[in-house]
């Protein structure tokens, strides 16, 4: 589980970071970077995107 | 330029570090300011509207460069596009030039004696058993351990600080918004003195469109949405949709893109730890209705300077005695502003036809005095009326 973002779309406003509930992400070179132990796949970050350069990913490799 | 200790150690060189970091020093303490940015200001994170009275009441003797742009006041439209000007002396503001403004705020806290360090990220706090006594930081490239009697947490809505000493801060959606603005230049203002707001839940759910002018041709055009409402449909698309619905706007060129999370709410009853304060954005001191968090968190940073100074006078910095800094913020502040996100509570769930209504009755006096708390018993009475009206409407009276 955990997001994965658009490098290209991404503007590193860092609001994905204040958003997660779990602490799961921090901005790492100015993207945020997923720790996906942590993530709860709740969406709160994709949803707050102010881009839409969020999207939720199921398992590794998809 | 460096040493290994100091009394007060600020994180983030926004408004609220750089004014704590200066009330810290006028009175006397040992102060070092980290910002994580090459350049302190920038990226520029808002609309950059301030206004007079706050500039009088916080004796804001800012020289020319900060300011972009003197304003009269605001005009506001209604879903319908029922337009109601606010234009009085009480309106009166600015638009500043953030990337100055933010830089000289920093320069004042170094004239009054603090060290201030750009490029300086912290990335922990160093803890002492149950107090936090100092920052671990990638300073100018060197990663360093510095201790300190008190770390202040101005490191903004992410606040790492007040996450690393373990006092919960993330935002819950419900209270925040998600903001994205382009600083547009080449387009036709209505009025280059009058900031003007555009609401509507299709043109932007829960939030509004602004354009901030910053010259007879510059503005910030901008939109918070809330912060659940983001996502496929992000305040960006919103935004670009908006825009093309504006011939005079859309004809400009987009000069400067920022973003990101804005409180609007979620005040907090405590902001401090042991060896810890936080404030500004970390804590959301922001007005919940405009969002604006420049004036609070400067008026935060007198409270705080006080606090700080006396804790450490006494040699204890523990959260009992810096508590203090909740209750007098509380007491100055947090009442006023838990009226204002009463206010917003009361706006974010009525519909654009609901909107267009109240439009027709209210001043913008009404509208001014709302924002800053005051007068919602008398809107609420008049929207019961209005919803009496419609229901005997629908039933045929």
């Amino acid at each position: 589980m955990g997001v994965v973002v658009n490098k290209k779309k991404c503007i590193s406003c860092g609001g994905c970071v204040s958003v997660c509930p779990v602490m799961a992400l921090k901005l790492k070179d100015r993207y945020p970077n997923c720790d996906f132990s942590k993530c709860v796949n709740c969406g709160a970050c994709v949803r707050f995107c102010p881009v839409g350069a969020l999207e939720l990913k199921k398992n590794e490799g998809d | 330029m460096l040493n290994e200790n100091y009394d007060v150690i600020v994180v983030g060189s926004g408004p609220a570090g750089a004014s704590t970091a200066k009330e810290c020093a006028k009175r006397g303490l040992n102060v070092l300011v980290l910002d994580r940015n090459n350049e302190i200001g920038t990226p520029k994170r808002c609309g950059e509207g301030l206004s007079d009275n706050s500039v009088r009441l916080l004796k804001l003797d800012m020289p020319s460069r900060c300011i972009a742009q003197k304003i009269d006041g605001a005009i506001v439209y209604a879903p319908n596009g029922k337009k109601i000007e606010i234009k009085f002396e009480g309106a009166k503001g600015y638009v500043l030039e953030r990337k100055m403004f933010d830089k000289w705020l920093a320069m004042e806290a170094a004239r009054a004696g603090a060290t201030v360090i750009a490029k300086s990220e912290v990335t922990d706090v160093l803890k002492n058993g149950d107090f936090v006594s100092g920052v671990k930081a990638n300073i100018l490239g060197e990663e360093k351990e510095i201790n300190s009697k008190i770390v202040v947490a101005a490191d903004g809505v992410e606040s790492v600080v007040m996450r690393k000493a373990g006092l919960k801060t993330n935002k819950n959606p419900m209270f925040v918004d998600s903001g994205f603005q382009y600083e547009m230049v080449g387009i036709d203002l209505e009025d280059p003195h009058m900031i003007v707001l555009y609401f509507g839940n299709k043109i932007a759910p829960r939030g509004y469109v602004w354009v901030f002018p910053k010259g007879n041709d510059v503005a910030n055009v901008g939109i918070g949405i809330g912060g659940t409402h983001g996502g496929v449909k992000a305040a960006k698309h919103y935004l670009d949709e908006w825009i093309k619905q504006h011939p005079e706007i859309n004809k400009g060129s987009i000069v400067e893109v920022n973003g990101g999370c804005i409180p609007v709410g979620g005040l907090m009853k405590n902001m401090v730890g042991n060896g810890i304060l936080g404030i500004g954005d970390a804590v959301n001191q922001v007005n919940p209705i405009h969002g604006g968090g420049i004036a609070e968190s400067i008026k935060a940073s007198k409270i705080a300077g006080d606090v700080i100074k006396e804790a450490l006078e006494l040699g204890d910095v523990s959260s009992e005695t810096l508590s203090k800094y909740n209750n007098r913020w509380w007491k100055e502040h947090g009442k006023r502003l838990k009226n204002v996100e009463k206010v917003r509570e009361f706006f974010e769930k009525l519909s654009d036809e609901e909107m267009n209504d109240l439009a027709d009755v209210l001043s913008g006096e009404d509208l001014a005095d709302l924002a800053h708390g005051k007068g919602l018993a008398r809107v609420i009475k008049i929207y019961m009326k209005f919803k009496a009206k419609s229901i005997r409407r629908k039933v045929g009276f």
